[in-house]
C-alpha cells in the first residue's frame, strides 16, 4: 500500500507546474474547509449520536439518530451541536440511555436547552465519554483489520475490484463469496439507487433494494462477517466497498468505519453534480465523513471516473485531474494518508478516435506520476460499451493492459455485457479470465514501456496538466462553488443555492461542540 | 431496405455461418452442475446438449465448457437450426418521422409554433440515474449530437434526478411545457412501466381537457411499442440520441406548414440503429 512499489517518472513532468498545481488546488480549497470548519448539518450531528451508539429506529422505520437530532434542533437549535442538549437532557432527565431520551424526545415529552457553567460542562464531559468509546471502537476495528490481514495475506496489486448488487443481502453475500473465489479482492456492494437522496440510514438486513442494496449498519456487518470467512478460507484478506455518500454521508461513514468496511466511495463533488445534493451540505458531510475514514483507516474511493461518462473523455481529461487534486487536498486536510487516497479515473475514450488507446495510456501515466503513493482506482469503460459483448470483451483487454502498464492499484473489473444487464455469473468469470490473462502476459510490460521524450504520450500528458492548472488558475478567480455552479465539472450546472439538503446545513455558534470532531481533529 | 443477398428464396432464409442455408448459429449459457470430476464433466455436456437440442440445434457441438467455482458450468455451443425466417412476415417499426439537422428543427419550430419549444425533462421515482436524461438535454449531448439545451428554439428546463411526479406535473404548467420528457434508467420489478403510468395519468388527472403536453418517456427498458399501455405519446429506448428526440419534438408539435419535403433517404436510412450507439441511458451502472 505504501511507497514500496513506486514507479519511476517517465514523462518528464515539470515538477514547478505539478507543485503549483497542488497550490492552486489548495487555494482554491481553502475557503471550503473554513465553509465546513464553521458549519454543521443534521448529519454531521446525527454521525455524532451513531457514534455515542444511538442505534435503532421507531416503528415506522425512522432512526432514533433522526428522531433526537430533529427534536433537538426544533427546541433548542443544532447551532450548538447536537452532543451539549442531548446530554444535558440525558443527565437532568435521567435516562439510563440515548434511545430511552430519544423515544420520549419523539414523543415530545423532552424540552432541550443549550446547558451553561456547570451544567454545560458536566453534559460536555459525559458526551466526550461517549464519543471516545465510540471512537475506540473504530481503533479496534482498524487493529481488528491489521490482524486480520497478518492472519491472511495482503494480495498483491493490482486489487480486482468486483461488484455486487442482487438488492437482497442475503444474496449477496453468497455472490460475494463466490466472486472472492474467483479472484476478487474487492467487494464492492452496490446501493440500492435513491438512497443517496434518503435524509436517513435505513435500519436492519435488507432484502429488496432498486439496483442495488441498502446500506444499513447490520448490512455492513453481515457482509463483513461473510467475507472474513471466506479470507480466512482462500488465505487472503478480502476487502469491503460501500457508499459514503449522499444526504447521510457522515453518518455511513461512522457505521462503515464501526463496522470494519475497508473502503468507501466518498468523492468531494460526486453527490453535487451528479445527484443534485447541495453543495454546501456535501462539502461540510464530506469534511467530517473523511476524518472517520481516516480514523478508520478505511481508503476513500474517488469518483472522476463519473465526469467522463457524461462529458468527452478526451476534452474533459484535465477536468479529472483537476478533481483528484481537490480530492487530494481536501483529503489531506481532513488526515487521510496518501495511502487512503483511491483517487478514480476512467478509460472512457471513444473506441472510434485514432489513437484512443495510447491517449489512454498517457492519461493513465500522468496520474499514476501525479499522484505517486495513492491507491488509484482504474474503471472499465462503461461508455462505449455496446450489445456488441465480443467488441467489449476486446475494449476491457485493451483497459486491463493500460491499467497493468501503467501501473493502477485497484482494476474495476469491466463487464463486457455492462449496459445490457447485472453480469451473469459467466459475464463474471470471462472478466475474470481477461484480467488474468493480461495480468500475466504483460506483466513486465510496465518496467519496459519508456514513452520517447517530446514524442505523442509524453506531449499529451503534459497538455493535460497544463489545461487542469489553467483550470485550476480560473477555479482560483471565481471560487470553486462558482466553478460548480458554472458547469465546470460533468457539465451539470449546480448554483451553490440549489439542490436537496441545503436545509440541513446550519451555521456553528460561538461555543459550538461536537466531541466527535474534538477527538479527531486532535488525533490528526 | 436492401434485399438480403444471400437469401434461399429471396422472402425465406436461414442463419448464415458461411454458406447459404447453412443455419448455422452460436450460443453460451452456464449451466447448474458441476464441472469437476470426469463423470461430472461428461454429465454436464451431456446437459448442455440436451438443452442445445431442446433449443432446436442439431447438430449441436458443444466447443468450450469450464467450471466455474464448484457447482456452475459454462458452455458455448454451435448448432445448426433448421428454422426458417419469412421475411414478408416480418414487422418493423419504422421511425414515423425524418431525421432533421438542428438548423430544421429550429426552423420548423419558428415556422410552426412561432415561439420557443418548452421541453421539461426529469428522471422520477426513486431513479437517481440522470445519465440518460442529461445526454439527451445536456448542450454536451451525446454520441457526437448535440443535447436539445443546443437548440435555439428551445426552452429547456431539466428537472434532474428523483422527481416527484406531482412537482413535475405543476412545473409543466408553471412552465407551459410542450413536452414532457421521462427517463427512467434503473429499474427493477418494472418500476419503469409503473412510474410511465403514474405520469401519464396524473397529467390527464391534472389537465382535465386542457391539452396535456406531448408526453415521452426513454430508458433501455423500454419497449417503444408499448406507447397506448402505458398511456404516453412516444416511447425511446436503448441508443437513443438527442436527434431523434428534437426531430419527434418538432414532427409531433410542430409540423410542416405544408406537406414536408420530401425525406432525403441518406438520413432517413437508419431506423434500426439502436443496437449501434452506445445506450446513453444504460451506461453509468458502474458506480453509485
Amino acid at each position: 500500500m505504501d511507497a514500496e512499489d513506486v514507479m519511476e517518472p517517465k514523462l518528464g513532468l515539470d515538477p514547478a507546474l505539478v507543485r503549483e498545481a497542488r497550490e492552486l488546488a489548495a487555494a482554491a480549497g481553502q475557503p471550503i474547509v473554513e465553509l465546513a470548519r464553521t458549519h454543521t448539518t443534521v448529519s454531521v450531528e446525527r454521525a455524532v449520536l451513531r457514534l455515542a451508539g444511538l442505534d435503532g429506529a421507531d416503528d415506522d422505520g425512522m432512526p432514533w439518530v433522526n428522531r433526537l437530532a430533529d427534536a433537538v434542533r426544533e427546541s433548542a437549535g443544532l447551532e450548538h451541536g447536537v452532543a451539549l442538549p442531548a446530554w444535558d437532557a440525558l443527565l437532568t432527565g435521567d435516562y439510563a440511555d440515548l434511545r430511552t431520551l430519544a423515544r420520549d424526545a419523539a414523543a415530545g415529552k423532552v424540552k432541550f436547552r443549550v446547558p451553561e457553567g456547570r451544567d454545560a460542562t458536566a453534559a460536555g464531559a459525559a458526551a466526550r465519554a461517549a464519543l471516545g468509546r465510540g471512537i475506540a471502537t473504530i481503533d479496534a476495528r482498524r487493529a481488528e483489520r491489521d490482524a486480520m490481514i497478518r492472519e491472511t495475506a495482503e494480495p498483491a496489486k493490482p486489487w480486482i475490484y468486483l461488484i455486487v448488487a442482487t438488492g437482497d443481502i442475503y444474496e449477496d453475500i453468497p455472490q460475494a463469496q463466490a466472486a472472492a473465489r474467483e479472484g476478487a479482492d474487492i467487494i464492492a456492494v452496490i446501493r440500492s439507487t435513491g438512497q443517496s437522496l434518503l435524509d436517513y440510514v435505513p435500519e436492519g438486513a435488507t432484502r429488496e433494494g432498486y439496483a442495488g442494496t441498502y446500506a444499513t449498519r447490520e448490512n455492513f456487518r453481515l457482509m463483513r462477517a461473510a467475507l472474513d470467512d471466506v479470507s480466512r478460507e482462500l488465505g487472503r484478506y478480502v476487502r469491503l466497498t460501500n457508499y459514503a455518500s449522499g444526504l447521510c454521508m457522515p453518518e455511513i461513514a461512522a457505521l462503515a468505519g464501526l463496522e470494519r468496511l475497508d473502503m468507501m466511495l466518498n468523492d468531494c463533488m460526486y453527490g453535487i453534480i451528479f445527484r443534485d445534493i447541495n453543495p454546501r451540505r456535501t462539502f461540510i458531510d464530506q469534511r467530517f465523513s473523511r476524518q472517520v475514514h481516516a480514523r478508520a483507516g478505511i481508503v476513500i474511493n474517488t469518483g472522476e471516473d463519473n465526469y467522463l461518462t457524461t462529458a468527452d473523455a478526451v476534452d474533459a481529461a484535465h477536468t479529472v485531474v483537476v478533481s483528484q487534486l481537490l480530492n487530494e487536498f481536501f483529503g489531506q486536510e481532513a488526515g487521510l494518508a496518501d495511502s487512503q487516497l483511491g483517487l478514480g479515473h476512467a478509460f472512457e475514450i471513444n473506441p472510434e478516435v485514432p489513437d484512443s488507446f495510447v491517449l489512454e495510456l498517457a492519461h493513465a501515466q500522468l496520474v499514476r506520476e501525479l499522484f505517486p503513493n495513492a491507491p488509484l482506482k482504474y474503471m472499465p469503460p462503461t461508455k462505449h460499451m455496446t450489445g456488441n459483448v465480443f467488441a467489449g470483451y476486446l475494449l476491457d483487454a485493451f483497459f486491463n493492459l493500460a491499467g497493468v502498464m501503467t501501473d493502477q492499484s485497484i482494476l474495476l473489473i469491466g463487464m463486457m455485457t455492462e449496459g445490457i444487464h447485472t453480469p451473469f455469473l459467466s459475464d463474471r468469470d470471462l472478466a475474470l479470465e481477461n484480467v488474468r490473462y493480461v495480468a500475466r502476459a504483460a506483466a513486465r510490460l510496465g518496467e519496459n514501456f519508456r514513452p520517447p521524450p517530446g514524442g505523442f504520450v509524453e506531449q499529451r500528458a503534459h497538455q493535460v496538466l497544463a489545461e487542469a492548472v489553467d483550470l485550476l488558475r480560473r477555479i482560483g478567480r471565481d471560487g470553486l462553488l462558482g466553478a460548480i455552479a458554472d458547469g465546470t465539472f460533468g457539465i451539470t450546472r449546480r448554483p451553490a443555492d440549489g439542490g436537496r439538503g441545503l436545509d440541513g446545513v446550519i451555521a456553528r455558534a460561538d461555543g459550538y461542540f461536537n466531541p466527535a470532531t474534538d477527538i479527531l481533529e486532535g488525533a490528526s | 431496405m436492401t434485399e438480403p443477398a444471400a437469401s434461399v428464396t429471396g422472402q425465406v432464409i436461414r442463419p448464415y455461418g458461411d454458406a447459404t442455408g447453412d443455419g448455422r448459429v452460436q450460443v453460451s449459457f452456464t449451466l447448474p452442475v458441476p464441472f469437476g470430476t470426469e463423470e461430472e464433466r461428461a454429465r454436464a455436456e451431456g446437459a448442455a446438449h440436451q438443452l442445445a437440442a431442446a433449443m432446436g440445434l442439431d447438430p449441436a457441438m458443444v466447443v468450450h465448457a469450464k467450471g466455474i467455482g464448484p457447482d456452475f458450468t459454462f458452455f458455448i455451443v454451435y448448432g445448426r437450426v433448421s428454422h426458417l425466417v419469412d421475411l414478408s412476415a416480418v414487422t418493423v417499426a419504422r421511425r414515423e418521422f425524418p431525421l432533421l439537422s438542428s438548423a430544421e428543427v429550429n426552423l420548423r419550430i419558428r415556422a410552426g409554433l412561432g415561439r420557443k419549444l418548452v421541453v421539461l425533462g426529469a428522471c422520477i421515482g426513486t431513479d437517481a440515474h440522470t445519465v440518460g436524461i442529461d445526454a439527451i438535454l445536456n448542450v454536451k449531448g451525446h454520441a457526437g449530437e448535440k443535447g436539445l439545451e443546443y437548440y435555439r428554439e428551445m426552452r429547456v428546463v431539466n428537472l434532474g434526478a428523483q422527481v416527484d411526479v406531482d412537482k413535475l406535473v405543476a412545473r409543466a404548467r408553471a412552465e407551459h411545457a410542450d413536452a414532457v420528457l421521462v427517463s427512467q434508467v434503473v429499474s427493477q420489478r418494472e418500476a419503469h412501466l409503473a412510474g410511465a403510468r403514474e405520469v401519464a395519468s396524473a397529467f390527464r388527472a391534472t389537465y382535465r381537457g386542457e391539452r396535456v403536453p406531448l408526453l415521452v418517456v426513454g430508458g433501455p427498458r423500454f419497449d417503444p411499442a408499448m406507447t397506448q399501455d402505458l398511456g404516453v405519446d412516444k416511447i425511446f429506448g436503448r441508443g437513443t440520441t438527442p436527434r431523434e428526440v428534437a426531430s419527434y419534438l418538432v414532427h409531433a408539435l410542430a409540423p410542416p406548414a405544408r406537406d414536408a419535403a420530401p425525406e432525403s433517404p441518406a438520413r432517413d436510412a437508419a431506423p434500426a440503429d439502436a443496437g449501434r450507439a452506445a445506450a446513453p441511458a444504460g451506461a453509468g451502472g458502474a458506480a453509485a
